[in-house]
């Protein structure tokens, strides 16, 4: 690139005489004025000249380039309209018309209206009440199909299921089973401690096993699939819905409903109670290890205590919660899915929005279990 | 093959020397030679998967050559600093074929967005120029606070040419500019382009399928077939070539059609 010439104006005669003139020199073109920094300068330079530009001789003849935004800046210092006294170029009258010729009638921003909080709290509830509205559209609809599909099994999207559970069941080993071994190791050493301050070793095998198969396990295994599964389907119809997928469906006669929706309900139904058991079988382990370190109990006496300890009923709870969360995580995905809308923050949005709230409804719907299920499963 | 460097001459805005493109074992491009001068039209044509795209992303230095240099304003673009690359890039446009525009900003801030880039503008004088450009490529101000995704397909041609525009490049591409528009609407644009590149005095470099507008509004046609440029000149030079692909081209019903009327404008 060519070193330019940077763009002055120059106040001819200094002094604030009565015939005073300006003329502008160099490059007027948007490089230059951003490149050389001195558009500042050239701004304060204009706001101390606009109030009498009227009054002063314009010189634009003798600039080199001129462009539409240098143009403009001297533009808007005449006020928006021609100065009377004023040299101009050949080429440069062009620029002046067209920019002339635009009618500045773009919208301002609105006014804020005095009752704004009001207005945003009943939009806010309003929203609510239509996010509750189709969510449980959405449960009917999918009711409706698992209805179908039990008509037809034949017909039914087993494909779709099955490569469901294999991306949120199996490929979740690793990350469940190493978060439930850590997640037994931290509780069965806090516990250890405790318990041996009251002589109270054996009890050790009551409070991991309880915890972990009732609680932890089903409610490691929701969060950690809410994060990973969750997500995924929202993003995933998400793109289909910006990429004119989900219409093309539509346009074929291929319901969402059946062959979207009910697939991954179905696929975590059936996925989520199997991470379950593998989750509650990682984190006893995690905590048998830490058992035989802190505590010396051996893993023989671990086993043998466990069925006495936790009686079978709370393992079946655990298997119904697992499944719940399951079918609660795959609505909630592919109700934000369903509803993100073609442009790519809308896609951040539902996506942060859908775990948010698939997690904090995995929580909720566990705070029932506690309450339904208070007088089962203990001695 | 040894590479030739570029030599900048008076008046050549990009020179293509000796390029070769691969991807994996394809070779789309093989000793590709291409010369496009200050302040003409020169439309890139040839098959489906000729490489014509991946050309365009070469001189936007969205692509490296295997072999061979590209040279923008006399820099090569593969061997440039990354502060070169980016004063280059002010001083081009790029019209994508679906637009491109950010589906998270308006309409306005789409435009506005090149010269907020520059840090440098007062607000104002962003909004004013903002407006101009749309009047230019004749977009209403009431579509300004509109999103994308709002916008009919030459609403979004037109605001994508708006923010192509909206730094003054001297060197526009267009991505097949007239492709997935109404022939009415193609006219119009093609107008536009005419009209800007009249007034602005643009180099336009531009890729498309559609004859009409090639005929209407190119300077020069690059023909490129058989992974090069098998001809390069004035439209009735290059209708003249003796190639197959080209005959087939440009001599096929839709081609004569056009020709026809082009005809028919020069009597």
């Amino acid at each position: 690139m060519q070193i330019e010439k940077a763009p002055t104006l120059t106040l001819t005669p200094a002094d604030a005489g009565a015939a005073q003139s300006v003329s502008a020199e160099g490059i007027w073109q948007v490089h230059a004025l951003a490149q050389c920094g001195k558009i500042k300068a050239l701004t304060r330079t204009f706001k101390t000249l606009a109030p009498r530009a009227e009054s002063l001789t314009w010189d634009l003849s003798a600039i080199e380039t001129l462009d539409h935004i240098g143009a403009q800046m001297f533009w808007n210092a005449w006020g928006k309209r021609r100065p009377p006294r004023l040299t101009l170029a050949p080429n440069q009258e062009e620029i002046f018309r067209r920019i002339e010729a635009v009618k500045d009638t773009a919208p301002r921003a609105p006014r804020r209206s005095p009752f704004q909080p009001v207005i945003e709290l009943g939009l806010a509830v309003h929203k609510f009440g239509e996010h509750l509205l189709s969510f449980v559209k959405l449960i009917g609809g999918v009711a409706l199909d698992v209805v179908r599909f039990a008509r037809h099994p034949a017909l039914g999207p087993w494909r779709e299921i099955s490569a469901n559970i294999y991306h949120a069941g199996f490929q979740a080993l690793g990350i469940t089973a190493l978060v439930g071994c850590l997640i037994g190791i931290v509780l069965s050493y806090l516990s250890a401690q405790q318990l041996r301050t009251f002589g109270g070793d054996a009890y050790l095998v009551n409070i991991l096993g309880m915890a972990v198969v009732r609680e932890l396990g089903p409610l490691l295994a929701a969060i950690l699939v809410a994060g990973r599964s969750g997500s995924a389907i929202t993003a995933q119809l998400g793109v289909m819905r910006v990429t004119e997928e989900l219409d093309a469906m539509l346009v074929m006669g291929i319901s969402h409903g059946f062959r979207l929706v009910l697939p991954k309900v179905l696929a975590l139904a059936v996925a989520m109670p199997l991470l379950v058991v593998w989750t509650d079988a990682m984190a006893l382990i995690g905590g048998m290890i830490a058992g035989k370190i802190e505590l010396d109990l051996s893993a023989r006496y671990f086993l043998h205590k466990l069925p006495d300890a936790v009686p079978i009923a709370n393992y079946y709870i655990g298997l119904l919660k697992g499944a719940t969360f399951g079918v609660l995580i795959a609505l909630v995905s592919c109700h934000f899915g369903m509803r993100i809308k073609p442009n790519t923050e809308s896609l951040g949005h539902g996506t942060t929005t859908s775990v948010v709230t698939a997690i904090t409804v995995v929580i909720l719907a566990d705070a029932v279990y506690a309450i339904v299920f208070s007088n089962v499963g203990f001695y | 093959m040894a590479p030739r460097p570029c030599d900048p001459q008076a008046g050549t805005v990009v020179q293509i020397r000796g390029l070769w493109t691969r991807f994996g074992r394809t070779v789309v491009h093989q000793d590709l030679d291409l010369d496009i001068y200050r302040g003409e039209i020169l439309s890139i044509v040839g098959g489906s998967g000729t490489g014509k795209t991946v050309l365009l992303r070469q001189m936007l230095g969205l692509e490296h050559p295997a072999q061979g240099s590209v040279c923008v304003f006399g820099e090569d673009i593969g061997q440039a600093e990354h502060e070169q690359l980016q004063r280059m890039r002010n001083h081009w446009g790029m019209l994508f074929q679906h637009g491109a525009l950010y589906s998270a900003l308006t309409v306005f801030d789409n435009i506005a967005l090149p010269l907020r880039e520059l840090r440098a503008l007062p607000e104002d004088v962003v909004r004013d120029a903002v407006l101009l450009k749309m009047s230019m490529v004749g977009l209403g101000a009431e579509h300004a606070a509109k999103m994308p995704a709002d916008l009919s397909g030459g609403m979004v041609k037109r605001a994508a040419l708006a923010r192509a525009l909206v730094l003054e490049p001297q060197l526009l591409f267009l991505d097949e500019p007239t492709a997935g528009l109404d022939p009415d609407l193609s006219d119009a644009f093609v107008e536009l382009i005419q009209t800007l590149h009249a007034e602005l005095g643009l180099t336009v470099v531009m890729v498309t399928h559609d004859l009409d507008t090639l005929f209407a509004l190119s300077s020069r046609i690059a023909v490129l077939a058989e992974k090069r440029v098998i001809a390069v000149g004035p439209t009735q030079e290059v209708l003249q070539v003796e190639h197959p692909f080209i005959q087939h081209f440009f001599r096929g019903g839709r081609g004569l059609r056009a020709l026809q009327v082009l005809d028919q404008q020069e009597q």
